[in-house]
């Protein structure tokens, strides 16, 4: 038996999923699917390894160097504090790139299982999910984000909570729309005439197809997490202000002085957070393309 | 030259291959076949075999990744006496488009999606009268009329301004037919045109052809997969496989005489009604190649059982085995050989 | 098949679909896609049904196989000697029953999960039926394929890999891991090109003579039909309307339907002549179902007691061949 399961893993390696080697071929063509991911990894890279790349320490109040345009000693200038500029961008990165990601992910798993479910199972509970997404879809979202801040206070868990809440209806719709489509589908008939349970059907068999598309919309809601986390915090209802992130770095610029004297402080965060969006945007189309079998 | 007329539609080597992935795969490779005037010529083959890809070539209906060559494809009206070369036209072009449709009508496989489900059958099978002959709305529906009534559509004043979703399949076939016959061409095209329906349906539906081709006398191309029509429509008939035409020659030639091994295989791997207990079904071992990684010499060597070194050398040529009965099998070899 | 022995005995079986319309989605109607179907089907056999699309040939496959929940009658299912009634199983009892009977799709193409290779497809089923020794698995596994001419390393490969043909020996091939006594095949090879069918079809009856199986083939082609089958079952609109041995179905058509079907078949033979019955119009919607006998709108041999009363499918002659036709009425 032994020679018959080498003979299955020798086979395995030479099929090892040809599939995976197309897309990632069709990935790497993509140029601007590359760039995306290339600023995205930069992007994460320096946020992580912050400490490596500044000796500054983000929060450091020094007042006798308050407002120092870029020089060799601060690259990116100083705040009205004196804080430098570069640290705590690269500082804030960690908290904006979490929150959206986070946010992003939860948001999808919510929507993914409900979705699954609604799908599924359909009737009375699939009815009462759609009116709840539609409930919450309908309440403009900013509103709805301060509401829940306001109920839950402000803080890095607190927004990815309200991130996860705003923003699973979109997954939730999709997830749910393939899976009426995939129900029908021979295999997934198959699989109920060998009687297996309903909870691997829905997750291990059908789930996997629908994947892709929700891969592709996490990255989008992560782009638009990483705005709604700068008009937050820019609003002062996200993360506190104590705690670098890019939205409160911008939030120095409310003053007509700042944004006519000191260009630094809004440039250096606003052109980080355009990029990451672009990036990340790119990266999901680029995604998109790959994963969608409808192209292939 | 009198001859010639005959043939209403006359195509030699054609040949038609698709660009994907940087590679050139031939799916169809130098078809010659000739449809005479007033007869069916069936085309059978089974999946990917380039039968529809064969007729889409001839009327130039292709993808932009489509490479179609051929010596010549040759139609010869018989409204005006005129002879058109249809490959030197240009796909889209205003001489080709006035053919399509006028002269050369088409019937497609699946009748649910032939029409566009927004607007009313009246208007779309006017659609084509209108364009190619620019006559008033109210005289093409006047046409359309006759056209549903001649093609057993019940109740057609009230049926005209119906949408295809409160037509049956059956009915929305006869639809699809009259928007085909509507500009009276000479040539109807009917790609699987049964294939989605109901037996009893069909039958309909091929009574209804073949009364077109004897009382009208049309020309029909049928391309199907199904041995039982071929033998029920066809005059003559031409087998194809892997994008070659392995054997062509008259309903008599083809079910009485079939030469090729694999028409043969063929005929003998089809159930028919009636057959005795016990009785085993002819197969074709292995399965159909993909048409890229066919090698040289004959496309069927794999799965012929009487294959030898010399079928997977080069194409095998055509041969004469009787007037007008072609055959690609080197077993033949002793016959004259024709291009 | 001295000793006839009865597996399946089907009684009055009904599967209503309600049709819901409105914002309410109030029930408006039904569509009968079985509709009192009464039916044995004996240990061994292979019985045919045939009939066109929207006949409920399907329907009936699938509630026999419980992935519908009928909604009336009986499906007693024989339990060495014992009849027990599968519509009344619970979830245990009919998890247990999935063993014994199961069912070939008729779309090869979408019955293997696109992103599963073979092994996992293969496997899962044993999982679920509690085969936890990874050898005995693939000691199974490597018996099926042997019955359908696969070799065991193509296991590794992914559904897109296979042609139509390969794809259905493969569903077959699982379909028989867990040793069912009942294989329902639903079209099981309407997707494939007429060479690869004959090859399907043949692996079929060898695979019925080896493992003793019983076979409920469902098909549109009664040619196909015909040459698989024992016996046929002829539905028209959710009722049987005839069943006969399959020479006999052949040789002596009984009801009107039967033989409008066997003459609307094209058959590959040239210099017949034959009469063709062309019966009119269309088969109506399942859900207004013409009162009486449902073919009397587009029966030749109408009669007035036709549109009335539903014929009941009684025995022609008392012999095997039964038919639901006032023609053949033996009482009044």
């Amino acid at each position: 038996m032994s020679s018959q399961t080498s003979v299955f893993e020798q086979a395995n390696k030479k099929h090892a999923s040809s599939l995976l080697r197309k897309n990632i071929r069709k990935f790497v063509n993509n140029r601007l699917a590359m760039i995306g991911l290339i600023c995205v990894v930069v992007i994460v890279f320096t946020a992580v390894f912050a400490p490596l790349l500044t000796s500054y320490d983000p929060n450091k109040i020094s007042l006798g160097e308050k407002n120092t345009s870029p020089c060799m000693e601060h690259l990116l200038g100083t705040d009205n504090l004196g804080r430098d500029v570069f640290a705590r961008v690269l500082y804030g990165g960690r908290v904006s790139v979490f929150v959206s990601v986070m946010g992003a992910l939860m948001g999808s798993l919510v929507g993914m299982v409900l979705g699954s479910m609604a799908g599924y199972f359909g009737g009375k509970l699939d009815m009462l999910l759609v009116r709840l997404s539609e409930i919450f879809q309908t309440f403009p979202e900013m509103i709805l984000i301060m509401i829940l801040v306001a109920i839950l206070g402000q803080g890095v868990g607190n927004l990815v909570l309200v991130f996860c809440i705003t923003g699973w209806m979109t997954t939730f719709r999709m997830v749910r729309n393939e899976f009426l489509a995939l129900r029908g589908e021979t295999y997934v008939q198959v699989c109920e005439a060998f009687g297996m349970p309903k909870a691997a059907i829905m997750f291990k068999q059908i789930l996997p197809n629908v994947l892709s598309p929700v891969i592709v919309s996490a990255t989008v809601n992560v782009a638009g997490f990483i705005l709604s986390e700068a008009s937050l915090s820019f609003l002062g209802v996200g993360v506190p202000s104590s705690v670098p992130t890019w939205g409160n770095i911008l939030n120095a610029a409310k003053s007509v002085e700042v944004v006519s004297n000191y260009w630094w402080l809004w440039a250096v965060p606003g052109g980080v957070i355009s990029i990451f969006v672009l990036a990340i945007n790119f990266f999901g189309d680029g995604l998109r393309d790959v994963l969608d079998p409808k192209q292939q | 030259m009198n001859n010639n007329m005959d043939y209403v539609l006359d195509v030699k080597n054609l040949s038609t291959s698709f660009i994907s992935d940087r590679k050139e795969i031939r799916i169809v490779k130098n078809v010659s076949l000739r449809l005479r005037r007033g007869t069916t010529l069936a085309v059978v083959g089974e999946s990917g075999c380039g039968k529809s890809v064969t007729v889409h070539s001839i009327v130039k209906l292709m993808p932009k990744n489509a490479k179609v060559s051929a010596d010549h494809v040759i139609y010869r009206s018989a409204k005006d006496g005129k002879e058109y070369r249809l490959d030197q036209m240009e796909p889209f072009g205003t001489e080709m488009r006035k053919l399509r449709g006028a002269e050369i009508g088409m019937v497609f496989q699946d009748p649910m999606s032939s029409l566009n489900p927004v607007y009313k059958v009246g208007d779309q099978v006017a659609e084509g009268l209108i364009q190619h002959t620019g006559m008033s709305k109210a005289e093409a529906q006047k046409q359309v009329l006759d056209m549903f009534r001649k093609l057993g559509i019940p109740d057609p004043e009230s049926r005209i301004s119906d949408f295809p979703h409160q037509f049956s399949g059956g009915m929305k076939q006869r639809v699809v037919i009259a928007i085909a016959m509507i500009c009276n061409p000479d040539i109807i095209i009917a790609d699987e045109p049964t294939t989605a329906l109901d037996v009893t349906i069909q039958a309909q539906i091929m009574e209804l052809m073949k009364s077109l081709q004897v009382n009208d006398h049309k020309s029909i191309i049928l391309i199907t997969h199904n041995m039982g029509l071929v033998a029920e429509m066809a005059d003559e008939v031409c087998v194809m496989y892997m994008g070659r035409v392995m054997e062509f020659g008259s309903l008599e030639d083809i079910f009485e005489n079939p030469s090729h091994p694999y028409t043969q295989a063929l005929l003998r791997s089809v159930p028919v009604l009636g057959l005795a207990e016990g009785q085993e079904l002819g197969t074709i071992p292995g399965i159909t190649p993909n048409p890229a990684d066919l090698g040289p010499g004959c496309e069927f060597a794999d799965r012929c059982p009487f294959c030898q070194d010399r079928c997977r050398q080069k194409d095998i040529p055509r041969f004469e085995v009787s007037p007008g009965h072609y055959v690609r099998c080197l077993k033949f070899d002793s016959f004259q050989e024709v291009d | 098949m001295a000793e006839k022995e009865l597996i399946f005995q089907i009684k009055n079986l009904q599967m209503w679909f309600p049709v819901r319309k409105g914002f309410l989605r109030k029930t408006t109607g039904h569509v009968k896609a079985v509709d009192d179907v009464s039916l044995d089907v004996y240990k061994g056999e292979t019985l045919g049904i045939v009939g066109e699309s929207g006949c409920g040939k399907s329907t009936l496959g699938k509630t026999i196989m419980m992935l519908n929940t009928p909604t009336g009658g009986q499906v007693l299912f024989n339990y060495e000697g014992q009849f027990k009634d599968i519509t009344k199983f619970t979830s245990q009892e009919l998890f247990q029953f999935r063993k014994k009977v199961q069912m070939v799709f008729q779309d090869p193409y979408s019955a293997l999960n696109p992103l599963k290779k073979i092994y996992t497809a293969f496997e899962e089923p044993l999982k679920v039926h509690g085969v936890n020794s990874k050898e005995e698995r693939e000691k199974i596994m490597e018996d099926v394929l042997k019955m359908v001419n696969i070799q065991p390393d193509y296991l590794l490969r992914y559904p897109h890999e296979f042609s139509g043909g390969q794809r259905q020996r493969l569903c077959i091939a699982r379909a028989l891991e867990v040793r069912p006594e009942v294989l329902i095949c639903d079209e099981p090879v309407s997707a494939l090109d007429v060479s690869i069918q004959a090859q399907v079809l043949n692996l079929m009856k060898k695979i019925q003579k080896d493992l003793g199986l019983t076979y409920l083939f469902i098909a549109h082609d009664l040619s196909v039909v015909q040459y698989m089958s024992n016996r046929i079952v002829v539905m028209y609109l959710g009722k049987i309307v005839e069943i006969a041995d399959s020479r006999a179905l052949y040789d002596e058509p009984l009801h009107p339907y039967t033989r409008a079907l066997l003459s609307a078949i094209p058959v590959p033979q040239i210099h017949q002549e034959k009469k063709r019955i062309v019966l009119p119009g269309e088969v109506p919607s399942p859900i207004r179902k013409p009162a009486g006998c449902a073919l009397h709108p587009r029966c030749p041999h109408c009669m007035e007691k036709c549109k009335q009363v539903d014929p009941v499918l009684t025995r022609y002659k008392d012999g095997e061949h039964m038919v639901a036709c006032h023609l053949y009425g033996a009482e009044s």
